[in-house]
């Protein structure tokens, strides 16, 4: 299933935070959004999303979800989002249950993805008990669960120590090895951006619009921590966004 | 100090001093035993010594020989079975009707509106000045004390519930509608739980409140119960006696605390 955007734009209360958006995600491949704090990039994935409408343009699905896909369009969120309340394996079936499953079926699956994630040994912990990237860790096993079509992850990583978010990306990535998936990828971090692309969008300052989009075309397994070619990628993106994010930071939020 | 040795002390280096600390309350059972001794004690002493006159405050062992005449005469029992199903009924209809009522004032807009600026006018009214209303309504019976209790637990749990539905992590809802939960399975699995510990702190007070309105109605007409057996005991100025209905009503109070205590370790064991 394919993601197309025509023309989004959306303001709130007379701010404009976004202009003419238009924009291809297609299936197998991920997207990552970059762009300077407040360009609306939260709030992109949210009308993507829908969880919010936006003002202008819409947002369709092309085609149809695959085989089995209980919540085609599925978020992972920054701060994670677990039920403090329900252990790991409880915030797994939360997100299963309302499908009218059969509990085995249900176990099942948990177990699955419990096991891609390496949280197998953890499926009875409490969110309290977990280490932060371990936190991460369960809300992809929950995302994946409902066989997304296309996963929304909003910095998933930016919540955690950079040496964890190394590891996750190298999870990531061999989650991604394993079976393609969709994703549209927002983060501050060009590195991710460049480890986990297939093509990377760089949005202007607010109101948001697109400034360019890079493609890599490097398959993301061989894709290494101080490659030189994703550095130069790197520091080109940096160079791009360098002004703006200059500017944005410099501007009064009137809001 | 002089010159020489504060520099010698500065160059062995001190240690830095401890500030930390504190603001951590953790629970000493034993001090609440030490406190409560400690004032029977007192008080047992200044009788027995004099300094207390018998007319001011009973003697503490003349109370437990009372209480121990109520025990073995049946009339404990005979008094505290009226009173707990009355407790248990009427703090069960107002607490359920003001959880179910707090949960649809923080989700809907409307109810909200509608309905806080009534809370608020009910909230400060003395709930016993309506008994003689509620007698009318629902009879000298059992009816008109249910409602009491009912509505004096409602308005409290009310303020409590709402309150603590507006403070449920709005992301974890957010994250509920992104998986495509339903509307009941989001306030069944993330508000109701994410309520919990403020409906439970609000349920310490609306309990205690009805405790209060408990006594309040069965001094009115009742011919069991542990109000009708401490109005019974003024009426005579029988301070024994008194004392022994008050220090039931503490132990019922401290039991109901304690009840919730466990119902929070058990429903709450999530928490930090
Ligand atoms: N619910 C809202 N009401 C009003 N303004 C909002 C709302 N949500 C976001 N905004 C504004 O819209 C702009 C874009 O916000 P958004 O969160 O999408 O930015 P962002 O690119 O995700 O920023 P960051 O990089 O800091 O996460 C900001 O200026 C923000 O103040
Ligand atoms: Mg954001």
């Amino acid at each position: 299933m394919d993601i197309r955007l025509e023309g989004i734009g959306h303001s709130y209360d007379n701010v404009e935070v976004m202009r003419e958006i238009s924009l291809e995600i297609p299936a197998g491949r991920i997207v990552c959004i970059v762009g300077p704090s407040g360009c609306g990039k939260s709030t992109l994935l949210r009308i993507i999303g829908g969880l919010e409408r936006p003002t202008q343009g819409r947002v369709l699905q092309i085609g149809v979800p695959p085989e089995g896909c209980l919540n085609p369009l599925t978020y992972v969120f920054q701060d994670f989002a677990l039920l403090p309340w329900r252990s790991v394996h409880g915030n797994v079936s939360l997100v299963l249950e309302d499908h009218g499953i059969p509990d085995a079926e249900a176990d099942e699956i948990i177990a699955d993805v419990l096991a891609r994630t390496k949280l197998s040994d953890f499926a009875k912990a409490l969110p309290r008990q977990l280490s932060g990237g371990m936190k991460q860790r369960v809300a992809i096993a929950r995302a994946l669960a409902v066989k997304p079509a296309v996963l929304l992850m909003d910095e998933p990583l930016s919540a955690l120590d950079s040496q964890t978010r190394e590891l996750l990306m190298d999870d990531l990535v061999s989650l991604y090895a394993r079976q393609p998936f969709t994703a549209i990828y927002v983060t501050h971090n060009l590195n991710e951006a460049v480890r986990l692309g297939h093509s990377i969008v760089v949005l202007s300052r607010r109101p948001g619009q697109i400034r360019e989009v890079v493609h890599l075309d490097r398959p993301l397994q061989e894709r290494a921590l101080g490659d030189p070619e994703l550095e130069a990628r790197q520091k080109y993106l940096w160079d791009l966004m360098r002004a703006e994010a200059r500017a944005a930071d410099a501007e009064l939020v009137n809001v | 100090m002089s010159n020489a040795t504060m520099n010698s002390d500065a160059a062995r280096g001190r240690p830095v001093a401890f500030r930390g600390g504190g603001f951590a309350p953790r629970p000493q059972r034993w001090v609440a035993f030490v406190v409560f001794a400690a004032l029977i004690a007192l008080a047992e002493w200044g009788t027995r010594v004099g300094w207390i006159s018998p007319l001011t405050l009973p003697r503490p062992s003349d109370v437990l020989a009372t209480f121990r005449d109520l025990i073995s005469t049946g009339l404990l029992f005979d008094h505290m079975g009226p009173s707990l199903a009355r407790l248990a009924v009427g703090s069960a209809i107002g607490v359920a009707a003001g959880i179910g009522t707090g949960i649809l004032i923080g989700l809907f807009s409307h109810v909200r509106s509608g309905l806080v600026p009534v809370v608020a006018a009910l909230f400060p009214i003395p709930k016993i000045a309506l008994l003689p209303l509620f007698v009318i309504w629902f009879g000298i019976g059992e009816g008109s004390k249910y409602a009491l209790i009912a509505f004096g637990t409602f308005t409290p749990t009310v303020v409590a519930t709402y309150g603590a539905v507006d403070n449920v992590d709005r992301t974890l809802i957010r994250m509920g509608q992104s998986f495509g939960l339903s509307w009941i399975s989001i306030v069944r699995k993330i508000v109701l739980p994410g309520a919990m510990p403020g409906i439970l702190s609000g349920m310490r007070i609306s309990l205690a409140i009805a405790i209060i309105l408990l006594v309040a109605a069965e001094m009115l007409g009742a011919e069991y119960g542990i109000g009708a057996y401490i109005l019974e005991a003024g009426s005579l100025y029988d301070l024994e006696r008194l004392f022994a209905g008050v220090v039931i009503l503490s132990l019922l109070g401290v039991l109901v605390s304690a009840a919730i205590g466990v119902v929070e370790r058990r429903l709450l064991a999530w928490r930090t």
